[in-house]
């Protein structure tokens, strides 16, 4: 069986390349990618704690908590793209270091 | 033979290999998205990130997690920000670097994010191995029993909200002339 520490590894990788791209990328659509990516990385720890957890086949949170969230970032996904969409047909771009109006 | 100086690691099983294969096919796509200077690269790195964690749930034998990723991750999310890249084409071929001004910050916030995480789980003396699991189907059957028990409630409202997301997405983004 697989270590539960791979799945842990992967899934903190799979988080700090999310946060990265969330932080430090210039596109606004790149930093909804990192969104997705760090979304993916807590389903990962999700399912793989109700794998190891006690009775996986009775006790079902973790797979049910990760459809709440593959659902919730559906939705998120969703109304994030509407609104870069919305500020690019304002804007003409969506440069995360040119949206500085609301900057004192 | 000459004696190592340190034990060699046992061999991987095979479970062990296909998930180590896996693992590498999302590391890549996860690299892909933070690294490559063409948006559109970016989002072929999302869709291998997004099947390798498929694949990483069908490993956990979380089948149905797993279908669910492909067709909601990967193909309504990939396809939507897709689109959206094509709709805000003009500024994505420019010759400007692909990382913002905080980009070194982040960095440092990013690599000190991956090993604090990496240091305390190393920490923690976890389970060695799940129970195993003798009937899938049971798995599949409870998770509908609970939606529409246990769970019935926030159920109900993340269909609400699935609505008006999307209402609100159409809403947000149409052409207002």
């Amino acid at each position: 069986m697989v270590p539960l520490t791979w799945y842990l590894i992967l899934a903190a990788f799979m988080f700090s390349s999310g946060l990265f791209a969330a932080l430090g990328r210039r596109n606004a659509i790149a930093v909804l990618m990192g969104i997705e990516l760090m979304l993916n990385a807590a389903n990962i720890n999700l399912i793989a704690f109700w794998r190891y957890g006690v009775t996986p086949t009775q006790n079902l949170d973790g797979q049910i908590f990760a459809l709440f969230v593959i659902a919730v970032a559906a939705a998120e996904v969703a109304v994030g793209l509407a609104l870069i969409i919305s500020v690019y047909r304002n804007r003409r771009t969506v440069n995360l270091d040119d949206l500085d109006i609301l900057k004192g | 033979m000459p004696e190592l100086p340190f034990p060699l690691p046992p061999l991987p099983t095979a479970p062990q290999v296909v998930f180590i294969m896996i693992a590498v096919l999302a590391v890549i796509g996860s690299l892909t998205v933070v690294l490559a200077r063409n948006l559109f690269h970016s989002a072929l790195g999302l869709v291998a990130a997004f099947f390798g964690a498929a694949g990483v749930y069908i490993v956990a034998e979380a089948e149905f997690i797993g279908v669910s990723q492909v067709l909601v991750y990967v193909g309504a999310i990939s396809t939507l920000i897709t689109f959206a890249i094509m709709l805000t084409r003009g500024m994505m071929f420019g010759a400007t670097s692909p990382r913002n001004r905080q980009s070194g910050t982040a960095a440092i916030i990013t690599a000190l994010t991956f090993v604090v995480l990496v240091a305390l789980m190393r920490g923690i003396p976890w389970p060695q191995a799940g129970e195993p699991i003798t009937d899938g189907q049971a798995i599949i059957a409870g998770l509908g029993f609970a939606f529409v028990n246990q769970y019935v409630i926030p159920f109900l409202l993340l269909a609400m909200l699935l609505l008006v997301a999307l209402a609100g997405a159409i809403m947000l983004a149409r052409d207002r002339k």
